[in-house]
């Protein structure tokens, strides 16, 4: 005989089963409150918004912005940190940093530089040895994170500070300078040039073929956060890692395949700037690795993880470009740039912020 | 325990999930010692104590996040090593977490989904099937009683009562056959405690079997048909429904409490000598 439970439901007298969860909302809410719902569901709105806002008004102040001659510009200032940011825009989804790709940059184009002249190698054997080095970088970066569950922010400053040292130290020592050219040479550089190098002239503007590689890193990212299962597993990873670990995510593994993925944007990036400039130059600086991260924030990734996109980032070096260019061709003094910036920023976090709260409302019980 | 030939309530004498002596040890310290347990299908089984008895670890190690030191676990009476939380989900068994955790940003078919997304194409080309996870979000979660549900809204959106109803909904689709509940620790209003309990009834209902995993016995002894008492990570007691009633039942827990704060202090006095 079935044991006596206050709670036994009688027979189901429709499809589902008795007595799950609440009844329905008695009202579906506003159509206008959905559409806003909707549309700042969108991370990478703001950016957008931004771009227009700023085209308009640089254009306003000097035409030549508008041009074609503008736009190849605009877009060649854009192009590497788009790459760049794309990158680090999915990290930051998976609620981690990356302060190293700037410098992984310099020295994989180092790297390359230096295994072609000072060894001999051709183009292609050295440039693939420079991307195991970016990757290996990359792998230590994840290993380390996801090993010792320290702050990626912190591990990424020592990797920086790491590189920075020995690219500057490696390239005195080696090359006798911190500038290696004379690349123009070398076996595969024609074929190197045409990858990496490659220009078109429309109007009065030279396209580089950096933008074709800046638009291919925004589609394959964008593809693989939103229509795949480990573009899931990123967001989960940042938005609630323990629930994801739970249920049998697995985050290490993403952790580790985004930190290689921001290692081999980083060599891509060095290696366009080392074909275009037939050498490369080492500069002790902290700032380009800065930049990415505040382009994927203008682009509405937010710091905390678990929100963003990489079509925002993308948005975000649009803007980023759009202002630099703007300011110069508008004949401002160009050190209003930086200034600029970061009121873009504050701007970008305090938008962030109240998209979060609206998302993350505490449900009332 | 395992020897007693009880027979449920609906006639089934095989587990579908059983623990024969499990040891878990964090460091030299064992955090649930020789535990032995059976879910049989269509039957709910309650552990109750108090925190840091070991029930957090016992719910770890059937959803698959923690491996016994020692012990057996059997599916269906078969060994079985759950050595990562998918293999317990292969294996049938589902976990409604303490926390309910949630992404809260992600949308409600994609945390439906979470670990176990539907694919089309093939690798490289191999990606979600959004169309079908949204279709099956909605039917799944109307079948649990939260009808009209906007699959690609946040989750942030959902209420208390509906992320269980989630993690319910997810465990039925998935076709699990253990439903194990970590009663939410969250402050939640009484019709919210009702509704958690209704759940565990209707999962039984279904035909699976249930662990519910709670602190008090008041609620325990409203759906429980078995009951395991845990204190200081060792079972003090494993009664079922006709052994006790309620007023019993809240004084073994109160006991077995002190039984566990006796057998430390022994302990502890043995191991100062």
């Amino acid at each position: 005989m079935p044991p006596l439970h206050p709670f036994s439901a009688a027979p189901p007298t429709s499809e589902r089963l008795p007595g799950f969860g609440p009844a329905a909302p008695a009202a579906p809410r506003s159509a206008g409150r959905r559409v806003l719902d909707r549309l700042l569901a969108r991370p990478g709105v703001g950016a957008l918004f931004g771009v227009l806002v700023l085209a308009v008004f640089f254009g306003l102040q000097a035409p030549e912005l508008i041009s074609s001659g503008g736009l190849a510009t605009v877009l060649d200032i854009a192009a590497p940190l788009g790459i760049g940011g794309v990158a680090v825009a999915l990290l930051l989804v998976a609620g981690q940093f990356d302060l190293s790709i700037g410098v992984v940059a310099v020295g994989s184009s180092l790297v390359t530089a230096l295994l072609v002249t000072q060894l001999g190698l051709g183009i292609w054997p050295a440039l693939l040895a420079s991307l195991l080095a970016a990757l290996l970088v990359g792998a230590a970066n994840g290993l380390l994170v996801v090993t010792t569950g320290l702050p990626s922010f912190l591990v990424t400053l020592a990797t920086f500070l790491v590189l920075q040292g020995a690219s500057l130290a490696g390239a005195a020592a080696i090359a006798g300078s911190s500038r290696v050219t004379g690349l123009a040479n070398a076996p595969g550089w024609e074929s190197a040039l045409a990858v990496f190098g490659a220009t078109a002239q429309l109007g009065d503007g030279r396209f580089r073929i950096s933008l074709l590689w800046w638009a291919l890193a925004t589609l394959l990212t964008t593809w693989l956060l939103w229509r795949t299962r480990f573009g899931n597993a990123v967001f989960a990873s940042g938005g609630a890692s323990r629930a994801a670990q739970e249920l049998g995510v697995p985050v290490a593994r993403t952790t580790v395949l985004l930190f290689l993925g921001t290692a081999a944007a980083g060599w891509l990036i060095g290696t366009l700037a080392l074909v275009r400039l037939g050498g490369v130059q080492v500069d002790p600086a902290l700032g380009t690795e800065i930049e990415f991260i505040v382009v994927a924030v203008i682009g509405g990734c937010l710091l905390t993880g678990g929100y963003g996109s990489t079509v925002g980032a993308a948005l975000g070096a649009l803007l980023y470009a759009v202002a630099r260019e703007g300011i110069s061709l508008a004949d401002w003094d160009p050190r209003w740039f930086q200034a600029f910036l970061g009121l873009l920023l504050l701007v970008a976090l305090l938008v962030n912020g109240v998209v979060r709260r609206r998302l993350r409302t505490v449900p009332r019980s | 325990m395992s020897t007693a030939a009880h027979l449920s309530a609906h006639g089934s004498p095989r587990p579908v999930l059983e623990l024969r002596g499990v040891t878990v040890r964090f460091g030299s310290v064992p955090a649930l010692s020789r535990v032995s347990l059976a879910l049989r299908a269509g039957e709910v089984v309650c552990v109750l104590g108090e925190n840091g008895s070991g029930k957090s670890t016992l719910v770890a190690v059937l959803s698959g996040l923690q491996q016994p030191a020692e012990g057996e676990l059997l599916v269906d009476g078969r060994p079985e090593r759950f050595r990562s939380p998918q293999r317990a989900r292969a294996c049938g068994i589902a976990t409604v977490w303490q926390d309910l955790a949630i992404a809260p940003l992600m949308s409600v078919w994609r945390n439906f989904f979470l670990g176990a997304e539907p694919t089309r194409g093939v690798w490289p080309f191999r990606r979600l099937d959004v169309g079908r996870a949204e279709e099956i979000t909605t039917r799944a979660m109307a079948r649990v009683g939260v009808p009209g549900l906007d699959p690609g809204q946040a989750a942030s959106a959902l209420q208390a009562g509906e992320r269980q109803s989630l993690a319910i909904a997810r465990a039925l689709h998935f076709g699990a056959r253990v439903l194990v509940i970590d009663e939410p620790t969250a402050p939640m209003t009484v019709a919210q405690r009702a509704l958690v309990l209704q759940s565990v009834v209707a999962a039984r209902d279904a035909g699976l079997a249930v662990l519910f995993v709670t602190h008090s016995p008041q609620h325990a002894h409203l759906v429980g048909d078995r009951f395991l008492l845990l204190g200081g990570g060792r079972v003090a007691g494993d009664l079922t429904r006709e052994d006790v009633d309620v007023h019993d039942l809240t004084r073994l827990v109160a006991g077995g409490d002190e039984l566990s704060r006796l057998s430390d202090s022994l302990r502890a006095a043995e191991h100062d000598r």
